[in-house]
């Protein structure tokens, strides 16, 4: 009888932890703070005092993350190249339905560069084009991408691309070259004028953006309180990409 | 060297010759054709894609390598192992890894999205890329067999003879183990990540290189009317079947131990029981016509001293080793990558699914063009120095 009281002490203990994470997660969740992202001078070198960081809550993601996926489309003009087959086309970022084979627990999710602080993909590039900047943001340098796709064999993720044709009307600050490798960059270009990727600002109920490396970030507080899954973590890799809900 | 005098001699030109030369050629234009029409439009008319993103090109290209860095085992045997058979082989067999080197490269950099960018590939490295490092090993390996070529061919450098000999046969060994660990080091991918993939393509490459050396040898020797005796080609016989052995053995021990690691069991059911087309040419392909019919071949008492069953078995060992690569390379990307174990995956980009690959006629271009580099680079070669031994008749060659 003792034993039946005490796994039901357990279970409700376990249910009021569940309410307070709950509430947790809708407290720091909830908006997009001007602050999370402090433009960085022209002038300064990236720092590594920095490493920027995603938290995707999927459970509050009320379309499994379509909304980040169509952001980053129009932000980065991928999606509809017009010669390449389906299997050719890039994809940045996309939304992959996820369902327990034993339990049949269903779950939709953005898979996009998890932006590991070990990157296989950098290791394996013959030029040093898959790099790494010291704030964390995992890149390709399309001037010296030499087009051998070794990094895309490399990445667990599949999260990188080739561009298959030559492309006409892209958007000036997000350049993409036919015979390069290409992926989502974190919209580099806009972090670096202290502004959010395209995909947080399009999900600001579920996401959040921020230093990884800063204590006092939102990110920082929400990770340390709730946790933060990482897709692969066998692999030991460290992504700044985070889930919870997995 | 060996005691008894050895002479050498160029290829005399025939119609024969030219003919080869002509066929090459015009392949060759095939592959330049091809080359230029993906730099042109893009990799899009090929049949790769973002899922398999390494196709028959990549096979080909891989393929000339593995074989290359074999086919100067047969000169290393005679300046390592001081057999003497092989000291007169070593030449030839210095030229034809040259050449077929030179063939898988030019593939590997005809097919890359920026071929034009080759310079950056040889003036940035990455040090902690087994690409980057594979890069300097193929350089280096073109620069010694060179040298090695030199001291074989001019008496003035004739002292530095075993010790470059020595030092080629160990960058062959290390270069072979850079190229299966492209394979091995990728961390990620279930059906290559392992260490074995480096002994796997030595061994893959001692059976590659002596089977084209055995083809090529054999037929250049009867175009050009010289004499090549049964005892050369039954050692050669014999080594093939140790090569191929050794090859089937490692491939076992690669499977057996993924077939014991849970998380590889998915990729390995897939390739070996019910991957279709892969599955066909693993079973058919690889262990059958590239192993076990070759075996069957060399070790048949009846037809010991038959020189067309040589033959035959080394270009099965060819087949089979082409179909490897194929089912390694290809095979292991249609298996999709697992980035939620035990669990059912859909979505826009092909997760969860069996990639399908069919590769298009400007990738088979592509790859018959190196070959034909290849042939062509070797044919050349023998026709201005003095590569071929003027016999390999029984009388002829000492064995110790």
């Amino acid at each position: 009888m003792s034993q039946i009281n005490a796994y039901r002490r357990k279970f409700m203990a376990a249910l009021g932890g569940i309410a307070v994470g709950g509430l947790a997660s809708g407290v720091m969740l909830r908006t997009v703070e001007a602050g999370d992202v402090p433009a960085k001078p022209v002038d300064q070198p990236v720092s590594n005092k920095v490493r920027w960081g995603m938290l995707i809550d999927v459970n509050r993601l009320t379309d499994g993350g379509a909304s980040m996926v169509e952001a980053c489309k129009r932000e980065h003009g991928w999606g509809n190249d017009p010669k390449a087959s389906p299997e050719q086309q890039s994809q940045w970022i996309r939304t992959v339905k996820v369902t327990d084979k034993l339990t049949q627990h269903s779950f939709t999710l953005p898979v996009m560069c998890q932006h590991c602080a070990e990157p296989p993909c950098v290791d394996v590039c013959p030029t040093g084009a898959s790099m790494k900047r010291a704030d964390g943001i995992v890149q390709v340098n399309k001037h010296t991408c030499i087009g051998c796709r070794y990094c895309m064999m490399a990445c667990p993720y599949k999260a990188r691309s080739f561009v298959h044709e030559t492309l006409i009307d892209q958007r000036p600050h997000s350049p993409r070259g036919m015979g390069t490798v290409e992926s989502c960059n974190m919209c580099v270009h806009r972090v670096d004028k202290g502004q959010l990727p395209a995909c947080v600002e399009a999900a600001p109920q579920a996401v959040i953006f921020g230093d990884l490396n800063d204590p006092n970030s939102r990110i920082s507080q929400a990770v340390k309180e709730l946790g933060g899954s990482q897709i692969r973590a066998d692999l030991g890799l460290n992504t700044g990409v985070r889930y919870l809900g997995l | 060297m060996s005691s008894k005098s050895a002479t050498y001699s160029e290829l005399r030109a025939s119609k024969a010759y030219y003919l080869i030369l002509g066929v090459c050629v015009a392949i060759l234009g095939l592959g330049a054709v091809s080359f230029f029409h993906l730099e042109h439009t893009g990799h899009y008319v090929t049949g790769m894609n973002n899922q398999i993103v390494w196709g028959l090109p990549h096979v080909f290209a891989i393929f000339l390598i593995v074989a290359a860095s074999g086919a100067l085992n047969i000169g290393s045997i005679g300046t390592v192992f001081r057999k003497t058979l092989y000291q007169k082989m070593g030449r030839l067999s210095a030229l034809l890894a040259i050449a077929l080197l030179i063939g898988g490269l030019a593939i590997l950099v005809l097919d890359l999205g920026h071929a034009d960018r080759l310079l950056i590939a040889m003036t940035h490295y990455n040090f902690k890329s087994i690409f980057a490092w594979n890069i300097i090993l193929y350089n280096g390996f073109l620069a010694l067999c060179i040298l090695y070529i030199w001291t074989m061919q001019d008496r003035k450098v004739k002292a530095f003879y075993p010790y470059v000999g020595f030092f080629a046969f160990s960058w062959r060994l290390i270069l072979t183990l850079g190229t299966g660990s492209i394979f091995g080091f990728l961390v990620s991918r279930a059906y290559y990540n392992s260490a074995i993939m480096a002994p796997l393509f030595i061994a893959m490459s001692f059976a590659l290189g002596l089977a084209v050396f055995i083809i090529l040898l054999f037929f250049t020797f009867r175009l050009d009317k010289r004499e090549l005796g049964d005892l050369v080609l039954n050692r050669l016989r014999y080594l093939l079947a140790i090569f191929i052995a050794s090859a089937m053995f490692l491939e076992l021990a690669r499977h057996l131990t993924a077939l014991y690691i849970t998380q590889r069991q998915g990729v390995e059911q897939f390739i070996l029981l019910d991957g279709g087309i892969y599955t066909l040419l693993f079973w058919i392909g690889q262990i059958v016509v590239g192993g076990l019919i070759p075996l069957s071949l060399i070790f048949c008492r009846a037809l010991k001293n038959n020189h067309w069953s040589l033959l035959l078995a080394s270009t099965l060992v060819l087949v089979g080793g082409f179909v490897h690569l194929y089912v390694l390379i290809v095979g292991g990307q249609a298996y999709p990558l697992e980035l939620f174990p035990n669990a059912d995956v859909q979505s826009s980009f092909f997760d969860g699914v069996i990639h399908s690959y069919t590769p298009s006629i400007w990738e088979w271009m592509l790859g018959v063009g190196g070959v034909a580099i290849a042939l062509l680079l070797f044919y050349v070669g023998m026709k201005v120095l003095r590569f071929l031994p003027a016999s390999l008749a029984d009388a002829e060659v000492e064995v110790n």
